[in-house]
């Protein structure tokens, strides 16, 4: 067994074992930390493939990002776990059916599969070593599918802008802080020196 | 005589060559190579408290460490030894697991970060396409360590420290990430290697990155120090509002693993500065030569900075720390990237800011 071999085994494995405890952990912390291990070996899987940029991408974006925020709200919820330990029983029957679906489809799906002509050929040639995936998929997005790829950014844009303008709420009660107005305030015309005499006062 | 020293020496000369290019023998170089960078950085991490703490004295007319060794060299040593024989103690009612988990991890992260970092010219463990994407995306990973130790600590002082400090890591993570893409953008690479062979140009310590992108310099050293939570940055872990952040409930090892694990990642933002803006291991005047004693002392120097930082500026409150983050330092790193993006696309100032003109 090579080294690459070991390897796949090695990430395939850390990332069905995390998967499936994210499901069965009773406390949803060790779920999220569960979770970040799956998409650390689920990186590793990539760079196997050879596929660098988008490994190191899942781990900024996901492990760095998203499951910080995940991590954050999922501490911070003040919830009954023992409750929550007898409703999994309730939704089990639920969980399999879904369990079962999903399966049906990857076999009706699986069993109709027919590989293009020529992918055979385009895997197992092989790539080329001056070329690197960054700038191949930079290639990609920004040269060849140029004005999709900004489309799906301005969907993204938009959504951002629909949740700010939904939440955003200006109270006039409150006071704020003016950085520039502090910065820009002029001594002279703020402060007055007075001298007191003693046993005069002012 | 000489003969059959000779026939002995060649023999095991040979054996030696084959083990070293068979399979085990690559693993052998792997595992000496790591253990050798393992050495240095806990050498500079000893070091480094002790410089920080003379320089800090000096700024305070103090003299610093001076008792243990001479000139108090032995200090950091006594401190670790003493660190080490305390005793651990657990929190009631923590999650022992990730509690435990918590150190290692911010200690094994800062480590982690430094396989894809040069030294001098081809000194790395790892030669990656995307040195630089992983190095920020192991940094990122640091996070984990502090929000889970303040979890795990099952208190109120500990889990607040986490909170502030995932918020400004993962704030100030945005300005960096930016910051970066400038750097790449003039380079044409994300390969360490390259980034300094673009800034090696007949002109010395001007053909750096540093005076390019002056701004952005600025803004990436500012941003290193909240992102490692150096002062004036040090929130999570104020003494005068949350006790010791995320540390109050550590003690011994699982301490001194905190400890040693935000020293190298500082370790690893002044390798970043020196790299990326700083030429790396060129040298300033182009008759000298280059090596790797310039890149060390170029890291010694903004440690120096950090230091001088540490002791000079008095603590950021919160809120502004959060408000210079997101509503200044991201939208500016935000205009320079397509400022230099434009500038590199249509050569503007011919290869002054697009380098990958010069093959670099």
């Amino acid at each position: 067994m090579g080294a690459e071999v070991f390897a796949f085994y090695l990430f395939a494995l850390s990332t069905i074992t995390g998967g499936l405890f994210t499901v069965l952990s009773r406390n949803p912390v060790h779920s999220v930390l569960w979770l970040i291990l799956s998409f650390l070996s689920s990186a590793g899987l990539f760079i196997l493939l050879g596929a660098e940029f988008v490994a190191m991408l899942l781990i900024i974006v996901y492990v760095g990002a998203v499951a910080v925020l995940f991590l954050f709200v999922v501490m911070m919820l003040d919830v009954d776990f023992a409750s929550l330990k007898a409703e999994m029983s309730k939704y089990l029957p639920l969980g399999l059916l879904i369990v079962v679906i999903l399966l049906m489809e990857l076999a009706m799906g699986l069993a109709v599969w027919v590989p293009a002509d020529g992918a055979q050929a385009a895997r197992d040639a092989p790539t080329p070593i001056e070329f690197h995936n960054t700038a191949a998929l930079g290639l990609l997005l920004y040269d060849k599918y140029f004005l999709l790829f900004q489309l799906a950014g301005l969907i993204l844009l938009v959504a951002m802008i629909g949740a700010i303008v939904l939440t955003l709420r200006h109270r006039k009660d409150v006071k704020r802080q003016d950085i520039l107005v502090q910065i820009y305030r002029d001594p002279d015309k703020s402060l007055s020196l007075k001298n007191v005499k003693p046993g005069q006062g002012l | 005589m000489t003969e059959i020293f000779s026939q002995l020496f060649f023999t095991i000369g040979g054996v030696l060559s084959d083990l070293m290019s068979s399979n085990f023998g690559f693993v052998l170089i792997l595992l000496g190579q790591g253990l050798l960078m393992a050495v240095f950085l806990l050498l500079s991490a000893y070091f480094l408290i002790y410089a920080d703490r003379k320089v800090w004295a000096a700024v305070q007319l103090r003299r610093g460490p001076n008792v243990v060794g001479a000139f108090g060299l032995l200090q950091s040593g006594a401190d670790m030894l003493k660190l080490v024989f305390k005793e651990i103690v657990v929190p009631a009612g923590s999650d022992k697991f990730v509690f435990f988990l918590a150190p290692v991890v911010s200690f094994v992260m800062a480590i982690l970060a430094w396989a894809v970092v040069p030294l001098n010219e081809g000194w790395q463990l790892s030669n990656i396409n995307v040195a630089i994407l992983y190095v920020f995306a192991i940094s990122s990973l640091e996070v984990y360590g502090i929000i889970m130790g303040g979890w795990a600590s099952n208190s109120k002082y500990p889990f607040l420290g986490s909170l502030r400090s995932a918020a400004q890591m993962i704030s100030y993570e945005v300005s960096i990430g930016l910051v970066i893409i400038g750097v790449i953008i003039s380079t044409g690479s994300m390969n360490f290697g390259a980034i300094v062979a673009a800034q090696d140009t007949d002109y010395g310590i001007f053909g750096w990155y540093w005076l390019p992108h002056l701004p952005m310099l600025f803004l990436f050293f500012i941003s290193a120090l909240a992102e490692t939570n150096r002062p004036p940055f040090d929130l999570p872990e104020a003494e005068s509002e949350l006790v010791a952040g995320f540390q109050v409930e550590y003690s011994s090892t699982p301490f001194l693993l905190f400890m040693a694990g935000e020293l190298i990642a500082v370790f690893l933002m002044c390798a970043l500065t020196s790299l990326l803006f700083f030429g790396g291991w060129l040298s300033p005047i182009p008759a000298l030569p280059d090596g790797v004693f310039w890149m060390i002392l170029k890291m010694g120097f903004f440690f120096f900075i950090f230091a001088m930082i540490k002791a000079i500026t008095p603590r950021y409150r919160y809120d502004q720390l959060m408000r210079l983050g997101w509503k200044v330092f991201l939208p500016f790193s935000l205009a320079w990237v397509v400022f230099v993006a434009f500038l590199a696309k249509f050569e503007v100032f011919g290869s002054f800011y697009a380098r990958y003109l010069i093959g670099g």
